[in-house]
């Protein structure tokens, strides 16, 4: 008996996009892809330029182990200013991460410093094996900062890193870093800089908004911080999810839903006793919120950690849903996958209300 | 930095210590029963030429900054450089007994935190000459002369990460790096040139930019010849030397032996090995 390939086998891929119109919005401007360049908005807020460059040239001034690298990425990580203050100091290693990765390992190995950039999906899913065996095997001091992290561009799959928490949690020695703003990453930037092993640091580049800097933050590395208190819920938030529910804290507050915010911008190690003392304090709806997968990431990091503690709360998860994000305009896929402020405010309250 | 030469002016002949490391090795594969001996055999006259010609070492100081780096990709290779650096002096000779068992400073496959003189962790394969690229660049922000030297299989040369690494130390002018490629035409699955390694010899390691060499590395006075080529070569290009062994060299009735992989070898049959190798001593 022969067995033949089916015809039409390929109809169950995921199917063609169908045919649509453009859409016309009340005030007749249409919503652009956003470009991979495009800053994260910045709502209003203040913006600082480039802070992972510019700290990364101000710890290169008083450190002269630290070197740059990027796979032809050094304009959207913010590392050509570095690459300009300090062109003997940095690598161009072209189109090819895991020579960068490498190469960087060997660099730690000569006593180097090094700071290696890409996009967050190609050091996590291409570089991976190297970043595993080259670096944290032997626990070298290589820094991967990578930019676009999560759901920060418009350009589909192929550039959003939804996964690049799950990839990199297994990792034994790395270190894991989510900043939220540039306040944050100025201060982070130099925090990996004195750690003795490997980090990952998710970036936001380009025009980075100022959003910690009104509640005296303070970056520490492995430390959990509570932005503000709040009676009804307790978010546990991380990266730009902490400016998002910081704002939707807001709008909940003048619906009489009073919110704390407990931001973990380090994601491993995870500060267990911080999440566990603020989660067993006054049985609070805890709501995990991160710009990742549901899968792997934050949301479950805390659930396993407060169940193994024996801290059994009220727990739900703002996170991007197990799929290929469509491509489009960045607001417009904030709100259609729960994100935004706007879904964020909207279903807490019909949390709260069952 | 002052270049140093600290290997000592003993009288023993490369063929005596190429000997010794097949020995090494066999005592080493009694042990444990099995090992990649074919590939020991097969690559001990390039150890031999690296570690008693080419490098610049303190047995005593593995961490030697002045020192030549030699770094081994292929972690399964470890069986051949533990018997080189136990007749470099750079491990103990007691220790052969340990190989491969619990709490070994030798397991079987090659890590950098077991092993003094083991540089890096090896095993999956494609990593080693991108790590050299980078010690080579940070040898040279240093201003230190050594030489990274990274071994190397043919069957490595299918992972495309090698190949990104070949563009790189060519881009750099890494002048500091030395490949030697153990080309002994054997992979997991059968000949590597049956499967992604036909014409990666010499034409193609130039047309990419580096100084290469082809040699049958089981001839000592060839490799002696190669690896002073590939030091004193005056151009900016990264330097390779591509070594094609025979495997279970030294050892005929193995040698004879279809060739795979991983050489089957009987319980008596490793005494008759050793009886062999010692009837042939070099004088």
């Amino acid at each position: 008996m022969t067995h033949e390939i089916p015809i039409g086998a390929l109809s169950r891929r995921k199917p063609k996009h169908t045919a649509r119109t453009l859409p016309v919005s009340e005030t007749g401007e249409r919503l652009r892809t956003s470009a991979m360049i495009a800053s994260l908005d910045a709502e209003g807020r203040e913006t600082v330029a480039a802070p992972f460059g510019h700290a990364l040239c101000e710890l290169a001034r008083i450190r002269e182990d630290i070197v740059g690298l990027t796979a032809d990425l050094s304009k959207y990580t913010d590392l050509h200013v570095f690459a300009k203050a300090y062109p003997d100091r940095f690598y161009q290693m072209g189109m090819a991460e895991q020579v960068m990765i490498s190469a960087a390992a060997g660099l730690a190995r000569e006593g180097f410093t090094p700071f290696a950039t890409t996009y967050a999906v190609f050091a996590s899913r291409r570089a991976y094996d190297f970043i595993v065996m080259a670096i944290a095997e032997e626990n070298l001091p290589v820094k991967i900062v990578c930019a676009l992290p999560g759901l920060t561009t418009g350009y589909g799959p192929s550039h959003q890193a939804t996964e690049d928490l799950a990839i990199m949690r297994g990792m034994p020695n790395l270190t894991i870093v989510d900043p939220c703003d540039a306040v944050e990453i100025e201060q982070a930037t130099h925090a990996i800089a004195d750690h003795p092993g490997p980090v990952y640091m998710r970036l936001l580049r380009g025009q980075v908004p100022n959003v910690l800097g009104e509640f005296g933050y303070r970056f520490e590395l492995g430390k959990a911080k509570l932005i503000h208190d709040g009676n009804d819920v307790l978010f546990i938030s991380t990266g730009f999810m902490t400016m998002r529910v910081i704002d939707a804290a807001r709008m909940l507050k003048s619906d009489g839903v009073d919110c704390a915010v407990l931001h973990v911008p380090t994601l491993k190690p995870l500060d267990v006793e911080t999440i566990k003392a603020e989660a067993a304090n006054r049985g609070r709806l805890v709501i995990t919120a991160e710009n990742h997968t549901i899968v792997g990431g934050l949301g479950e990091a805390v659930a396993g950690a407060l169940m193994r503690s024996g801290v059994l709360v009220p727990f739900r998860s703002i996170a991007l849903p197990d799929e290929f994000l469509d491509a489009g305009a960045l607001p417009t896929l904030h709100d259609q996958y729960g994100l935004s402020v706007d879904q964020v405010t909207r279903r807490v309250k019909s949390w709260m209300d069952n | 930095m002052e270049r140093q030469r600290e290997i000592s002016g003993s009288n023993t002949s490369l063929a005596q210590r190429a000997w010794a490391i097949r020995r090494n090795a066999l005592l080493m594969g009694e042990v444990q029963g099995q090992g990649y001996i074919g590939q020991a055999l097969g690559v001990a006259d390039v150890l031999a030429v690296s570690y008693f010609h080419a490098l610049n070492y303190r047995a005593n100081d593995p961490e030697w900054e002045a020192r030549d780096r030699f770094l081994l990709s292929i972690g399964h290779y470890a069986i051949a450089l533990y018997a080189a650096l136990i007749e470099a002096g750079v491990l103990p000779e007691n220790e052969i007994e340990t190989y491969g068992m619990d709490d070994s400073r030798m397991p079987m496959s090659g890590m950098a935190a077991y092993t003094p003189g083991m540089e890096i962790t090896g095993g999956s394969l494609g990593h080693g000459l991108g790590i050299a690229v980078g010690m080579a660049l940070g040898l040279k922000r240093k201003k230190n002369p050594a030489f990274v030297y990274n071994m190397l299989s043919d069957g490595e040369l299918g992972e495309g990460s090698t190949w990104e690494a070949v563009m790189s130390a060519v881009q750099w002018k890494l002048d500091n790096l030395i490949a030697v490629v153990d080309f002994n035409n054997q992979q997991a699955d059968g000949p590597t040139t049956n499967a992604l390694a036909t014409g990666t010899e010499a034409p193609k390691w130039e047309a990419f930019g580096w100084y290469a060499q082809e040699v049958d590395g089981n001839d000592m006075s060839a490799l002696v010849e190669a690896f002073d080529n590939a030091r004193n070569h005056p151009s900016a290009k990264p330097r390779v030397i591509i070594c094609k062994t025979k495997m279970c060299k030294g050892i005929p009735f193995l040698e004879a032996r279809e060739i795979t992989h991983f050489i089957r070898v009987e319980a008596d049959e490793w005494a008759k090995a050793l009886a062999v190798l010692d009837e042939d001593k070099p004088q």
